[in-house]
């Protein structure tokens, strides 16, 4: 398990999936998280491995998607994109009336858990 | 062929579209994405089951009317006529009007009521600006022809190529983005306070103020980059989420209003947000020129009162507050917090919208309408403020937001 900072927002398959967001395209657009190297080494994981990601806003099972080129955030730094699966463990409320979605604490773990289909990602 | 189509998809709003049939010219793949043929919602349904229009309409009236406070939300896909209207049945209902600067650019608003802002237009930006900064944004993913047609590699008046551009691009991790900057620096995620206030007390002459390391930048890459924003002949600061979302919010907004103000005491320095939806500016001005307030507006007590915190959807929702919602062109079960799209759950919902979405798998009443600046046309704010006429390009059976919105607001009145 390691400790990481969570930021979210638009990636390109994102905006050109998000009038069909029952599809399995906009799924696969929206349920990974990209994180450094060295921390998928640390984790033990590799490109589409899954990890079980923890806030203080609750849970959700992710693939591990490893960045193109040289894209990877910095250690200790996750990038999920905007979405029902990031909503699952950011938008901490401090008053504003926006919610932090970004810059969340949350902890990951390699999982064998499965990532919930779009389909049913709202029964919660 | 159709010339001069506006793309309906994000604040750039680009105007410069043409379809010969099927064939789109000047898109950028989101765009392409936009215009293609797509699963649509098939009817209108109530609880689950197809009905008339007229069944739909008479339900979602009977909905607004019974609930005591219905939360109105969404309004940055669709045009300003639907918006006006959505505003005055907010207050014909007694209701919450609220919009996706809620959940995006909201500080933004705040931040302008505290600071007003340095702005312009994207045409500025093209024929005028030298030196680009992307702060917390990513154009290239979020804004894909924002480069091209207005920023990086614009063919301006009197900055006439990329080679007269100086692009910074400052953010929490490498982006596609920053592929196009001559300069990038990387910051701590909730460092941006703090490297603009750094920034100012350079700019301002007072250099020893800062310490050797502020947000991950040390004071020697403070001092190139506020070097930069000084020898700018013409200087634009594009910021993003990276700053509304981050903690802050509004403050971090605030502090980067003030540097460039504190750069137009010895350059010429304008800021602009980069708003996410075609219209979402649309749907905090028309707010604003019916009700005085673009978002978080109260209507229970018959006149409008804005209260950031207590009437954006996202705190309503989570407190109780609303007991049945509608959105419209929006779906706030994909983009808002778990704990609201709980409480969502729990009330009646109406959705109008073309497309299913995770809102209509939670919605009660559905009600499917022409997708706006391809089956309906209207007007809309670009990101910059430039309002613009968006075309009816396709035939379609299906109403407008404008036509359902008026039949259920006559509804309501009756």
């Amino acid at each position: 398990m390691i400790e990481v900072v969570v930021i979210t927002g638009r990636t390109t398959d994102q905006g050109m999936t998000i009038d069909e967001k029952l599809s399995e395209a906009y799924m696969k657009a929206v349920s990974f998280c990209e994180m450094n190297e060295k921390d998928m080494e640390k984790l033990g994981v590799k490109d589409g491995d899954r990890v079980l990601v923890k806030s203080e806003l609750g849970e959700v099972v992710l693939y591990v998607r490893k960045p193109e080129m040289d894209l990877q955030p910095p250690e200790g730094l996750i990038f999920i994109p905007m979405g029902p699966y990031a909503n699952r463990v950011v938008g901490a409320l401090n008053g504003s009336g926006t919610p932090q979605y970004k810059g969340i604490k949350a902890t990951v773990e390699k999982t064998d858990r499965e990532v919930v289909p779009v389909q049913e990602i709202l029964n919660f | 062929m159709i010339r001069d189509i506006v793309c309906t998809f994000c604040g750039n709003a680009c105007d410069d579209i043409e379809f010969e049939g099927d064939y789109g010219r000047n898109l950028c793949p989101i765009g392409e994405a936009k215009f293609a043929k797509k699963e649509r919602i098939k009817a209108p349904m109530v609880d689950g089951k197809e009905v008339s229009y007229e069944e739909a309409i008479e339900r979602a009236a009977e909905i607004l009317k019974e609930a005591k406070r219905p939360l109105l939300f969404g309004w940055s896909s669709t045009v300003n006529e639907a918006i006006r209207l959505g505003v005055l049945l907010a207050e014909k209902v007694g209701g919450i009007y609220d919009q996706c600067s809620s959940v995006c650019h909201a500080p933004t608003t705040l931040a302008m009521i505290e600071e007003g802002i340095v702005g312009g237009t994207l045409g500025q930006a093209k024929n005028r600006a030298d030196v680009v900064v992307f702060w917390g944004c990513n154009p290239v993913e979020a804004h894909p022809r924002h480069p091209t047609r207005y920023s990086v590699m614009a063919k301006g008046f009197l900055t006439r190529s990329r080679a007269e551009r100086r692009v910074v691009v400052v953010d929490v991790r490498k982006t596609p983005t920053a592929y196009l900057a001559t300069d990038f620096y990387m910051v701590e995620p909730g460092s941006d306070f703090m490297v603009f206030t750094a920034l100012r007390s350079i700019v301002n002459g007072h250099e020893e103020a800062v310490p050797e390391e502020v947000g991950g930048l040390t004071k020697n890459e403070l001092k190139s980059l506020a070097e930069i924003l000084l020898k700018a002949r013409y200087g634009l600061i594009f910021f993003g989420l990276g700053v509304t979302h981050s903690r802050g919010h509004e403050r971090n907004v605030e502090a980067v209003i003030k540097l460039v103000q504190d750069l137009n005491r010895k350059t010429r320095f304008i800021l602009q947000p980069m708003r996410g939806h075609f219209n979402v500016v649309g749907s905090g001005e028309v707010a604003a020129w019916e009700a005085g307030f673009e978002y978080a507006i109260d209507f229970s007590r018959g006149y409008a009162r804005f209260s950031p915190g207590e009437f954006t959807a996202v705190e309503a929702l989570i407190r109780g507050d609303c007991d049945a919602a509608m959105i419209v062109a929006s779906d706030p079960a994909a983009h808002f917090p778990k704990k609201a799209v709980e409480s969502l759950k729990e009330i009646p919902v109406i959705q109008i919208d073309p497309h299913p979405n995770l809102t209509t798998k939670l919605a009660d009443v559905v009600i499917p309408t022409a997708i706006v600046g391809i089956e309906a046309e209207g007007t809309i704010y670009r990101m910059d403020g430039v309002p613009l006429r968006v075309k009816k390009i396709r035939e379609s059976d299906y109403p407008s937001d404008v036509e359902i919105l008026e039949k259920i607001l006559e509804k309501v009145i009756s």
